[in-house]
């Protein structure tokens, strides 16, 4: 197997690019769901986002300026949802696939003149001697601005959510609207402003595809971005973290398994077994990290299938066979889903009220 | 009598009154399977259909549909344009060719062609470009001008179009530079403009200074002139934007006399089934402008390679030539015969990697 022509280090560095869209575009909808709203919209506020911030900063020649804008225009594009979900009391779901058609729709008229123009370069940031550090340095400070606002944001909604009044409100408002507002608090205030802030973030994660991930403009460049952004908060159980995780592991498998191709790699067949043998550690290690009991019997199997597992790589070390590409095609797809849902496991359950309409007289 | 076919009986009927209403104006649809602004396969084809307007004037009114999924939903999405009364139905994808021929078995009277595909019935037509001819110029360009000897080519999907493609470039670039090494990634997709950018950056991370893609965006191009000394060619339409670097020539192609030359046929009611299969030689496939990037020497070749095909001096699949498994196929100065190439399924000599099946 020649793996030579993959560099692991270059690799981990798209890996951070690739998934920096969905990784803005899920936080968002992190939000709004906690918040007890559905908005299937993601992926027509990502175009709208995507077009915005590309004309903004093709006109002002500031790639800055054309994140802003792209916030801005995702968030205004919200607040249209806002306004059929929270004032007109209309089926989420609905509007939500509404605001998807309106947004390819949208973008697609507002990027008429835009086919084929460059956007100006979005700089990698200057951590002066940190970027020369060896493997690191490629891989961690090698990026531009918005890389850095992603994990932030990251950090700030974990912590928000976890550790603010205003994020225990918001939390309240998304498991019983009823009983926030039997409380006091605002909840259709509270409800828009979400909205509000994952539309922005919506329209951060388009305009990284059409400023820096790719750069150019095309009509319906984010091809389905948003819906994955979408699935990613479900199985991410509406945890920031696993946002995090989910993203890189998607973003992380698209690009592997591109670059695999490229470089004609073999499947090791023995490494089935040690996928194996590490599943059993990692679950003996998890019940014993929660001090709970194990019976004799699911010992025996335990130990069996790790047996088993170590037997087989064994056995067939040292066998490859070729990659099936229509496997590797859908792998990001199942590894992300496979992982999240294992650590799903945890009784994560969806807010409350998702997806329930609120009005004040019900 | 069951509820669908009274249905369809009613739509028949419908489709009948209003066809016969409208019997002035000819209606010509276009189903697409990426929008109109992808800049490559289907703007080119909207290019086609605009031509069919401007020829025809009123006499002609044209509808389409864009980003139709390849699948199931694309039967929906035609019958629903047979239902508007479309006479004529271009179905420009590769993956519509089972919903056209299930759509045109209801629609006994309304004419169908579909793009790049192989199956016909009284009503369908199918029409395709030999766009490997295109490609045996690509790569021989590629072979000569590539430095580390490796050429990245983002396939779409493996069928017989795409692999003919990729058999086409390397037997030229191989005959130029033996040492040529080919990296082939298939994205499953014509239409994904992030997930082409990352396809190109992979190829191009693992050292290819040349990109050919068969994918409709332009998105490997701006991946490619990100990167720097990396050379390109573009897809169906000419991505005149990207020049003079990254992209060095192109394949258009050039759909607008055949779409006018359809639609007269139906206007003048001798239109018949048949398959078009055409090539420089017609102009269905054009080479975009070669630009200054690209060494003299090398332009002169390139340029002689087109007149040659385009007189049928020069076939790109003539023997010697081996199948990648080492058995023959060509014998020497034999040429392929169409039936073959139609149907390829296999990889030539020289190549690495397995087709997907």
């Amino acid at each position: 197997m020649d793996l030579s022509s993959i560099d692991p280090v270059v690799l981990m560095a798209s890996v951070i690019v690739a998934s920096t869209p969905i990784l803005l575009a899920a936080l968002g909808e992190l939000v709004v769901e906690r918040a007890g709203v559905l908005n299937l919209g993601v992926e027509g506020m990502m175009i709208t986002g995507a077009i915005c911030g590309f004309a903004i900063a093709v006109n002002t020649g500031s790639p800055l300026l054309g994140f802003a804008a792209a916030a801005a225009g995702g968030a205004a594009l919200s607040l249209l949802f806002a306004l059929l979900t929270q004032f007109a009391l209309a089926n989420q779901v609905a509007s939500g696939l509404a605001l998807t058609l309106f947004g390819l729709g949208l973008s697609a008229l507002l990027g008429q003149g835009y086919v084929g123009v460059k956007p100006p370069p979005t700089a990698a940031l200057d951590f002066g001697p940190l970027t020369d550090l060896p493997v690191l340095g490629r891989v961690l400070f090698s990026h531009d601005l918005m890389v850095y606002v992603a994990l932030g944001l990251v950090a700030a909604v974990w912590g928000f959510l976890r550790f603010s009044r205003a994020g225990l409100i918001l939390r309240a408002v998304g498991e019983s609207h009823d009983a926030a507002h039997a409380l006091g608090y605002k909840v259709v205030r509270v409800r828009v402003l979400a909205i509000v802030f994952g539309g922005a973030c919506a329209g951060l994660g388009g305009a990284y595809i059409s400023l820096a991930r790719v750069p150019q403009w095309t009509e319906g460049m984010t091809a389905g971005a948003g819906w994955i952004a979408l699935a990613l908060v479900v199985f991410a159980s509406w945890k920031a973290g696993r946002v995090l995780l989910g993203a890189w592991l998607f973003g992380g498998v698209s690009v592997l398994q591109l670059n695999l191709q490229a470089a004609g790699a073999q499947f090791p067949v023995a490494s089935l077994g040690w996928i194996t043998l590490a599943a059993c550690a990692a679950y003996l290690g998890y019940v014993l990290w929660q001090r709970q009991e194990i019976s004799g019997r699911t010992r025996v199997i335990l130990g069996v299938t790790a047996f088993a597992g170590a037997a087989f790589s064994y056995w067939r070390q040292g066998v490859y066979v070729p990659f099936q590409v229509e496997y590797l095609s859908m792998s990001p797809y199942l590894i992300t889903i496979v992982v999240l849902v294992i650590m799903s496991f945890d009784k994560s359950r969806a807010p409350g009220s998702l997806g329930r309409i609120f009005h004040a007289s019900q | 009598m069951s509820v669908p076919r009274i249905l369809t009986s009613a739509a028949l009927a419908l489709g009948l009154a209003s066809a016969a209403v409208a019997q002035e104006k000819t209606k010509v649809g276009f189903i697409y399977v990426g929008p109109v602004g992808d800049g490559g396969w289907t703007y080119e084809h909207d290019q086609g259909r605009l031509a069919v307007e401007e020829h025809f004037g009123d006499a002609v009114e044209t509808v389409y549909q864009e980003s139709v999924p390849e699948g199931t939903d694309a039967e929906r999405a035609i019958t629903q344009m047979a239902l508007q009364g479309a006479d004529l139905i271009f179905t420009t994808s590769f993956g519509f060719m089972d919903p056209t021929l299930n759509v045109a078995g209801k629609f006994p009277d309304v004419k169908f062609e579909h793009a790049t595909g192989y199956k016909t019935a009284p009503n369908v037509s199918t029409y395709s470009a030999r766009f490997y001819e295109g490609r045996a110029i690509q790569g021989h360009i590629a072979g000569k001008m590539t430095k580390s000897n490796v050429i990245g080519y983002i396939a779409s999907y493996p069928i017989p179009e795409v692999i003919r493609g990729i058999n086409a470039a390397y037997i030229h670039a191989r005959k130029v530079n033996p040492d040529i090494e080919f990296k082939i990634i298939w994205v499953y997709t014509w239409f994904d403009p992030a997930k082409e950018a990352d396809a190109a950056t992979a190829l191009i991370e693992q050292g290819a200074d040349v990109i050919l893609q068969h994918t409709d965006s332009t998105a490997p191009q701006s991946a490619a002139e990100k990167a720097e000394g990396v050379i390109t060619f573009g897809q169906a339409s000419d991505m005149a934007e990207y020049a003079p670097l990254p992209r060095v020539s192109s394949i258009i192609d050039n759909w607008a006399p055949y779409y006018i030359d359809r639609t007269q046929a139906v206007i003048d009611g001798n239109w018949e089934s048949r398959q078009t299969w055409d090539g420089i030689g017609p102009g269905m496939v054009e080479i975009g402008e070669i630009t200054d990037a690209v060494p003299a020497d090398v332009k002169a070749e390139a340029l002689a390679m087109k007149e040659a095909i385009a007189a049928g001096d020069y076939h790109p699949f003539t023997g010697p030539l081996k199948k990648q498994d080492g058995s023959d196929w060509l014998a020497e100065g034999e040429t392929a015969d169409d039936g073959t190439l139609l149907g390829m399924n296999f990889y030539v000599e020289g190549l690495t990697g397995e087709i997907p099946q």
